[in-house]
């Protein structure tokens, strides 16, 4: 092990039911440097630090640490800290309506001779702890009453104190603004200093330019490299993450590309959703596939959420078919002809308790009305009907749909949006986390409906589908619309509208 | 010979796999109770079961009999747990002012009919049918209330109900002047004693368990409940209005408590107010969950919760015939609801699974 490493982990394979999670991964984390985990959705980034956390049980490999003998296998978060491992999670996982000093102490508070807490020392040692840091807080009080950065900083600084080597902060940033990300960035410089080694998840491009020494990227649960900031600009990163290499261009044009129909079924001025979504103009036309692309958080799926009043709009117009529209919730955009299949299945999608049936027919029947109920017999007609279309895998239409494997459950709802019949349907992440047969099948199946007639936008993480199936594409950065492309539609154009920026930087 | 084994074991599987199951058994196991005191202290074994028709001064000719007097003392429990299942599915909560709604709505029935102040009467203030709609309607209100500090300010629905659960009684005695107030018409008591010889009480549970069982069949309503109360963000983006969803659960269940209210006020021809639905609302949560519902929201049996409703009256029935007395009753109930509930247990059901699998290995 070389003088300065505090963390090496070699061949971390892991794999999840039908999934391989994690195949060969190495990573390596010096004393005093802060590296940035870098990959898109679903290419492991969250599944390692769970290794390395002790949630996840990995099935091959090893970790060091520095300072303990022979490989460390973590079985649960206090092993991990145990062997100096800390983690700050996106959601500060502290208690808010307890004191910073007590947040500090929780399960280890400094005590007496009589073991009864030392109400005295806890506070002198949390101030002091604070101000080593340079965090102004007055200890004393409820942490509900700081702003999400300062308690961020507070989790850190009792992972910190808990003698850590290694921190891990998993997108601390994503709720902050940027003033509070300067002052956790000026936090991790001076830990930086002190030795102890950072990895940094984030989605955001510029953050891991401004504090990163090192990235790791990893890409479908395989390393692609590990890289000193300096020798990875901008474009390549973005390009080592979405798996193309720069100077290998597919020049894939759709050919659907330049056929547009001048009928405009969805034309948004000025919609927006505060805090989420800034401003945006859109038309979309009959019969396209419109893509979203950017990187996450970049505001996608908000921007389509906004349209489709899931997150209802704050200001602007939408209009569809040229009419002015309202949309205060769903089912208002649903009796306009839209449909949305959300980016977070589990969470948004499939009712898992429920059968594949009801499943399917939620939507229509949602649109009916709750006094025109299908019959049995069109209700296992529509079912039948889409599990033979779209070839859902299931034993029958009223197996439980949390029984079905992940591609088949994204079937079933986009089955529940073709069964309304919409002119204009949102696929947001239709592909993520899906075999790649079904990755297919869906992006044929998304041209055939464009083909019909119906308006499609469209989102996924890798690039080369949306270039295969849209016929013009939308660029968000930050929560705001930078641009739409129609010609030159390729990747390395998409990717250098995505990155932003100053080219070489 | 073999299939025909098959089938049967299939059958019997079948059976075993049904979410009545659990509930039936436990059901049948407090009747088992009944069978074996009656044949050890030599009484007819199957003295439970029998009815008889009987001749009363008061009611006329009845029927009469251990069954015929769960099924009508059980009938408030039984309407109450109709709502309740509604309310548990749909807002993984529990409404506890059912109780007291009960007694608001029959103390505001018992109000209308004798008229304000008035503690005890033989004219009716109001016809009959204007007393009534003007309890159930209460009862309604009171859901609203209910409904919308649950699904719209997103109170906890232990907290949102807590407040008519301590209130509601004592709206009531304001309404009846602080009296208690007898109505001593005879048409009202028809709802608390016998059409024929069939207690009323039980007509109208039956009553109220066809309607809304052809109302869920017919409507859409028990995939709405059970999709928002499974997952209502997924439920919203598929077009769903959860909040209103969860507002009607709550006003059916304060319809019910209305109607539960009235049965029970017109059993005693008075709107006592400080004893109507007296821990009722207990009684009610209890029988959705006997009935192997699960209180976390979600799928729901009807059934099964009306079976949970009339085994707990059995329950205290049989306790009464072995001859406990009030006061120890509720320590036996305890005991036999603590059983029930720790069968249907996942824990204790995986246990179970478990040997089953190994007792078929075995045979194997």
């Amino acid at each position: 092990m070389e003088e300065s490493v505090v963390l090496t982990a070699r061949g971390i394979s892991m794999t999840f039911p039908g999934v391989k999670a994690l195949e060969d991964v190495d990573f390596t984390l010096r004393k005093g440097e802060i590296h940035a985990l870098m990959g898109e959705n679903g290419a492991g980034k969250s599944t390692l630090i769970k290794c390395l956390t002790g949630i996840n049980d990995f099935e091959a490999g090893e970790i060091h640490i520095d300072g303990i003998e022979g490989p460390v296998r973590n079985h649960s978060t206090k092993d991990a800290q145990d062997v100096g491992i800390s983690t700050v999670y996106q959601e500060v996982n502290l208690c808010p309506n307890l004191s910073v000093a007590e947040n500090l102490f929780i399960g280890r508070e400094p005590l007496t001779k009589i073991k009864t807490v030392d109400r005295r020392q806890y506070y002198k040692r949390a101030a002091m702890l604070m101000d080593d840091l340079g965090i102004a807080v007055d200890v004393s009080q409820n942490l509900e009453n700081y702003s999400l950065a300062v308690q961020q900083m507070v989790a850190i600084a009792r992972a910190v104190d808990m003698e850590c080597k290694v921190l891990i902060l998993d997108e601390p940033t994503s709720s902050l603004d940027d003033e509070e990300v300067e002052k956790l960035f000026g936090l991790m410089r001076m830990l930086k200093n002190k030795g102890v080694g950072i990895i940094f998840v984030t989605h955001f491009l510029e953050q891991v330019y401004a504090v990163c020494d090192r990235i790791t990227v990893l890409r479908n649960g395989k390393l692609v490299g590990e890289y000193k900031v300096e020798d990875l600009p901008r474009l390549k990163l973005v390009a080592a993450m979405m798996g193309k290499d720069f100077d290998d261009l597919a020049k894939i044009k759709s050919d659907t590309a330049g056929k547009r129909s001048d009928e405009v079924i969805i034309s948004a001025q000025g919609l927006s959703h505060t805090g989420t979504v800034k401003p945006f103009d859109l038309d979309v036309h009959k019969g396209e596939v419109v893509g979203v692309g950017g990187l996450l958080g970049s505001g996608r799926s908000e921007l389509v959420r906004t349209i489709y009043g899931a997150d209802k709009a704050n200001t602007g117009t939408l209009k569809v078919k040229g009419q002015e529209v309202k949309i205060n919730q769903p089912i208002d955009a649903m009796n306009k002809g839209m449909g949305l299949l959300p980016d977070d299945r589990k969470a948004e999608g499939i009712i898992e308790d429920m059968s594949v049936k009801d499943n399917i027919i939620l939507a229509l029947q949602a649109k009916n009305g709750m006094f025109k109920l299908l019959s049995p017999a069109q209700q296992n007609e529509i079912a039948d009907k889409y599990i033979d279309i779209l070839s859902i895998k299931t034993p029958s239409r009223d197996t439980l749909v949390k029984q079905l494997s992940g591609g088949n459950q994204q079937k079933v709802i986009l089955a529940r949006w073709l069964a309304t019949d919409p002119d204009f349907l949102i696929l947001d992440e239709p592909t993520r986390g899906i075999d790649v047969g079904t990755k297919t099948e869906i992006q044929k199946l998304v041209l055939q409906l464009a083909e019909e007639g119906k308006s499609i936008m469209f989102i996924s993480s890798e690039i080369s589908e949306m270039i295969r199936t849209c016929s013009r594409m939308v660029i968000m950065r930050d929560g705001a619309k930078v641009g739409e492309i129609d010609e030159d539609l390729t990747e390395d154009h998409v990717m250098k509208v995505i990155a932003g920026g100053k080219e070489n930087e | 010979m073999s299939n025909e084994k098959k089938s049967k074991e299939s059958f019997l599987a079948r059976i075993r796999k049904s979410p009545l199951f659990l509930p039936i058994i436990a059901l049948i196991l407090v009747m088992a109770v009944n069978i074996i005191h009656d044949a050890a202290t030599g009484a007819n074994p199957l003295g439970f079961f029998i009815i008889r028709l009987q001749n009363t001064t008061s009611n006329g000719t009845i029927l009469y009999g251990r069954i015929i007097d769960i099924l009508n003392r059980g009938s408030e429990a039984a309407i109450l747990a109709l709502g309740m299942t509604l309310v548990v599915s749909s807002s993984a909560g529990t409404d506890i002012s059912v109780g007291s709604v009960m007694s608001l709505s029959a103390s505001f029935c018992c109000m209308l009919l004798a008229g304000y102040g008035v503690s005890s009467t033989n004219e009716l203030a109001v016809p009959l049918f204007v007393g009534i709609l003007g309890g159930l309607l209460m009862g309604c209100v009171c859901g609203c209330f209910n409904g919308f500090l649950v699904a719209h300010l997103h109170i906890q629905p232990m907290v949102a109900t807590l407040i008519l659960y301590s209130a509601a009684r004592a709206i009531g005695l304001l309404l009846c002047n602080d009296l208690i107030v007898y109505i001593r018409n005879g048409s009202y008591g028809i709802f608390g004693s016998f059409i024929g010889p069939i207690p009323t009480p039980f007509i109208i549970t039956a009553i109220c368990v066809c309607v809304l069982s052809i109302v869920l069949k017919k409507t859409a309503l028990g995939l709405y409940i059970q999709s928002v109360g499974i997952n209502s963000k997924a439920s919203r983006i598929a077009g769903l209005n959860s909040k209103r969803i969860i507002f009607l659960t709550y006003v059916i269940c304060g319809l019910f408590a209305g109607i539960a209210g009235i049965v029970n006020s017109s059993r005693i021809t008075s709107a006592d107010s400080n004893n109507i639905g007296l821990y009722l609302e207990m009684d009610a949560i209890l029988a959705v969950a006997l009935g192997g519902n699960s209180l976390g929201g979600g799928k729901f049996s009807l059934a099964g919760s009306i079976v949970g409703a009339y085994t707990i009256q059995a329950i205290t029935t049989t306790l009464y015939a072995l001859g406990v007395s009030t006061d120890q009753a509720p320590v036996f109930k305890a005991i036999i609801v603590i059983i029930i509930v720790a069968i249907q247990s996942p824990p204790i059901k995986a246990y179970l699974r478990k040997r089953n699998a190994a007792k078929e290995v075995a045979r194997v």
